[in-house]
C-alpha cells in the first residue's frame, strides 16, 4: 500500500471537463449492454437483436411508445417520493409499502363512492391516497425523529407488514365474490382516471406524475423549505447550527415522501388496474430509489430516468414476448445500470492520473 | 402445553438458523464500516444457486458450497462499490439486492420455465442424536447446519471478532479508520475481507432455506428475512452472541405463528396477522434495544486518505 511506485490513481478534481457529464449516461448504457449480453446469449438470443427490441422497437409504434409513458408513471411518482426524503437525508426505503397504502385507500373509496360524480370522487381519492401513504410513513418517521431509530430498517420491515395487510384484505373481506380471486371489487366508473389517448392505457395518472415532478422542482429550487431540506441532507449538525429545525424538516420531508408514494398507488388502481391486486406494484417503490439516484436527486433527472426505465420495462416485455428472453432481464438491466452509473458518477469528481 | 412448548423450541431453532447466519454476516460487514443492504438479494441468490447446483449435481453439499462462493462474489461486488469506489452504501446495497433477485429469477425461468409448482429436491436429513428420549429428540432433531450455526459459527464469530488480531482490525477499521491506517492496517483489504465473509454467510443462510428447510426454491423464499437480519444486527449491538438472541426472538415469534396456524383455531383475526407478527416484534425489539445502539463510528463512510 505504501510503496511509492508510480501507478494510476484517482485524483480529486473540482472542475471536471464539460464533456464528462453527458458522457456518463451513454457510457453507462454501453457498459451495461456489455455486462448483460452474456445473459442474453445464455437465453439463446442475439444480444444486438435483443437490444433492438429492448430499446428501439418500443419507440417505433404509437401504441408501444404510449406504453412507455404508462410504465414511467408510477416510477415518476415513486422517484419524486424518494427524492423528497433522500434530499433531506432521510432514507425512506418504504415507498413500496406506502404505495400499497395509497392503493388500498383508492380501491376502498373507489367502490364506496360509486354513485358520487367524478369531480368529487377523484380529488377525494387523491387526498385519501396521499393521507394513507403519509400515515404509513408516519411510524418510522416519528421513530426516527423522536427516538433516533434507524429509518432504513423500519421502513424495510414495514414493507413486509404491508404486503400481509394487502393479502389479508384480498383473501378476506375484499375477495372478489364472483370469481373468488384475491382481488378487490372493481372501482366505480367515477373513480377511473380519464384516458389521455383513446384506446390506450395512458391516463390522467401521467399528468399527476408530471405535476409531481414540477412540484419537486419548485420546492427544491424555489422555496426556503427546499433549501432547508437540502441543508439537513448535507449534514445534520451543520444544519442545526444554522438554526434549522432538523427534526421538523426531516419529519415533513418523510411524510410528503410517503404521501407521494401513496399517490403512485392511487394512479395504479384508478388508472390501470381498477381494483387492488397483490402484484399491483412491480417493485416500483424500490425502483424509485434507483430513479432518484440516477436522477441525481433533481426533478429533471428524475423525469428522464423514469422515462428511460419506462422504456426498459416496456422493452423487457417485448423481448420476453418476441424472443423468449425472461422478462427479468429488465430488472437486471436496471440494477446493473444503477451500479455502473454510480461508479461512473465518480468520473465527475475524479480524474485518472499517473503519479 | 408441554408438548406445545417443546415443539416450539425445536421449530424456533430451525427457523432462526438462516436469519442468524445472515445476521452474523451483516455484523462482520457493518463492523468494518459497511452497511450491506444487498443482504436480502444475496440470501435470495444463495437460495437459488444452492438449489440449482444441488439439482444439477445431485449433491446438496456442492450446492451449499456454490451458494457460499456466489455470496462471496456479491459481497466483493459490494466491496468494490463501497470500498474502492466509495459510493452511497444504501443505494449500492439495494442495487445489489435488485441485481441478485433479477439474476436468480432470470436463471430460474430459463431452467425451470414458468411452472407454478416449484420443483422439489431431496433436502438435507435432520440429525437425531437423542432419538430414545422423545422430548429431547423434538428439540435436538435438527439439521447439521443448525448445529454448526449455533455451536460453531456463533462462538467462532465472537472469538474471531473479539479475541484475534484480525477481529481487532475489523473493529478498528469500522470504528476509527484513520487510527487503524496510522497503525499500519490495510483498510481496503480488511473491508474487502469483511464483505466477503458477510456475503458468504448471507448466501449460506439463503441456501439453508432452499436446501434444508424447503427442499425447493420459490419466489417468496426470503420474504424480507434479510431486512429482519439487519434489524437483528442493531438489536444485537454488533455482537454475534447477542445477535443470536435477537434471531431467537424473531424465530420464536415466527415458529409460534406457524404453530397457531396449524392448530386451526377459529380466530376472529386473519392469519396474516400472525405472519406479520414477527416483523412487528422485530420493530418493537429494535425500538427498545436500538435506543442504546452504538453504531460503528465509520459506518456508511468510505475511507480516503486526504
Amino acid at each position: 500500500m505504501d510503496t511509492p511506485k508510480k501507478r494510476l490513481r484517482f485524483v480529486k478534481t473540482d472542475n471536471p471537463p464539460v464533456w464528462v457529464k453527458p458522457l456518463i449516461p451513454v457510457l453507462s448504457l454501453v457498459v451495461t449492454f456489455i455486462l448483460t449480453s452474456g445473459l442474453i446469449i445464455w437465453a439463446n438470443a442475439n444480444p444486438l437483436e435483443t437490444y433492438y427490441y429492448f430499446l428501439i422497437a418500443p419507440l417505433t409504434t404509437k401504441v408501444s411508445a404510449l406504453e412507455i409513458l404508462v410504465k414511467a408513471t408510477p416510477l415518476m411518482l415513486t422517484g419524486v417520493a424518494v427524492t423528497f426524503a433522500f434530499s433531506a437525508g432521510y432514507y425512506n426505503i418504504g415507498a413500496e409499502g406506502q404505495l400499497y397504502a395509497g392503493a388500498i385507500a383508492a380501491a376502498g373509496l373507489g367502490v364506496v363512492m360509486k354513485d358520487v360524480p367524478a369531480i368529487i370522487t377523484i380529488p377525494t381519492i387523491l387526498i385519501a391516497g396521499f393521507a394513507a401513504g403519509l400515515a404509513w410513513a408516519l411510524i418510522p418517521a416519528l421513530l426516527k425523529v423522536k427516538m433516533a431509530v434507524d429509518e432504513v430498517v423500519t421502513t424495510l420491515l414495514l414493507n413486509s407488514v404491508m404486503l400481509y395487510i394487502v393479502s389479508a384484505l384480498l383473501n378476506g373481506p375484499w375477495r372478489d365474490p364472483n370469481s373468488g380471486w384475491p382481488q378487490s371489487p372493481e372501482i366505480g366508473v367515477t373513480a377511473i382516471f380519464f384516458k389521455l389517448v383513446p384506446r390506450s392505457r395512458l391516463n390522467f395518472g401521467f399528468i399527476i406524475g408530471l405535476i409531481a415532478i414540477a412540484v419537486l422542482w419548485f420546492v427544491l429550487t424555489r422555496t426556503s423549505f427546499g433549501l432547508k431540506m437540502r441543508a439537513v441532507g448535507l449534514g445534520r449538525p451543520a444544519a442545526r447550527f444554522a438554526g434549522i429545525n432538523v427534526g421538523r424538516t426531516t419529519l415533513i420531508a418523510a411524510l410528503v415522501s410517503g404521501g407521494i408514494a401513496g399517490i403512485a398507488g392511487v394512479a395504479e388502481v384508478c388508472g390501470i388496474q381498477y381494483h387492488l391486486i397483490e402484484g399491483i406494484s412491480a417493485g416500483y417503490g424500490y425502483t424509485g430509489i434507483i430513479i432518484a439516484t440516477l436522477g441525481s436527486l433533481n426533478a429533471i433527472g428524475v423525469l428522464l430516468a423514469s422515462l428511460f426505465f419506462g422504456l426498459v420495462d416496456a422493452g423487457s416485455q417485448t423481448v420476453s414476448r418476441v424472443l423468449g428472453v425472461p422478462v427479468y432481464l429488465g430488472e437486471i438491466t436496471q440494477a446493473t445500470m444503477l451500479l455502473v452509473a454510480l461508479g461512473m458518477f465518480l468520473l465527475q469528481r475524479y480524474r485518472l492520473r499517473r503519479m | 402445553m408441554e408438548i406445545f412448548l417443546i415443539n416450539l423450541i425445536g421449530a424456533t431453532l430451525r427457523v432462526s438458523t438462516p436469519i442468524l447466519l445472515a445476521a452474523i454476516g451483516e455484523t462482520y460487514t457493518e463492523r468494518a464500516g459497511i452497511l450491506n443492504l444487498g443482504i436480502e438479494g444475496i440470501m435470495f441468490i444463495g437460495a437459488f444457486s444452492g438449489f440449482y447446483v444441488a439439482d444439477q449435481t445431485g449433491s446438496l453439499w456442492v450446492g451449499l458450497f456454490a451458494a457460499i462462493v456466489i455470496g462471496i462474489l456479491f459481497g466483493l461486488l459490494m466491496g468494490l462499490m463501497t470500498v474502492t469506489l466509495g459510493v452511497n452504501q444504501h443505494v449500492s446495497g439495494l442495487g445489489i439486492t435488485m441485481l441478485c433477485t433479477g439474476l436468480s429469477l432470470f436463471a430460474f425461468r430459463l431452467n425451470y420455465g414458468g411452472r407454478s409448482t416449484p420443483p422439489y429436491i431431496p433436502s438435507f436429513q435432520q440429525l437425531a442424536p437423542f432419538e430414545s428420549i422423545p422430548w429431547l429428540n423434538t428439540i435436538t432433531q435438527q439439521y447439521l447446519l443448525t448445529y454448526i450455526t449455533f455451536l460453531v459459527i456463533v462462538p467462532l464469530a465472537w472469538w474471531i471478532l473479539y479475541k484475534t488480531s484480525f477481529g481487532l482490525k475489523i473493529r478498528s477499521v469500522g470504528e476509527n479508520p484513520e487510527a487503524a491506517d496510522a497503525a499500519g492496517v490495510n483498510i481496503f483489504a480488511i473491508r474487502y475481507a469483511a464483505c466477503a465473509i458477510g456475503g458468504g454467510l448471507m448466501a449460506a443462510g439463503g441456501a439453508f432455506l432452499s436446501l434444508a428447510q424447503l427442499g425447493a426454491f420459490t419466489h417468496g423464499i426470503i420474504a424480507g428475512r434479510g431486512w429482519v437480519a439487519i434489524a437483528i444486527v442493531i438489536f444485537g449491538n454488533w455482537n454475534p452472541v447477542r445477535a443470536m438472541w435477537g434471531a431467537l426472538i424473531f424465530g420464536g415469534t415466527y415458529a409460534l405463528q406457524l404453530r397457531l396456524q396449524t392448530m386451526g383455531l377459529q380466530l376472529p383475526i386473519p392469519y396474516e396477522t400472525f405472519l406479520a407478527l414477527p416483523y412487528i416484534v422485530t420493530i418493537i425489539a429494535l425500538v427498545i434495544a436500538g435506543r442504546n445502539a452504538s453504531y460503528p463510528a465509520a459506518l456508511l463512510k468510505p475511507y480516503r486518505r486526504e
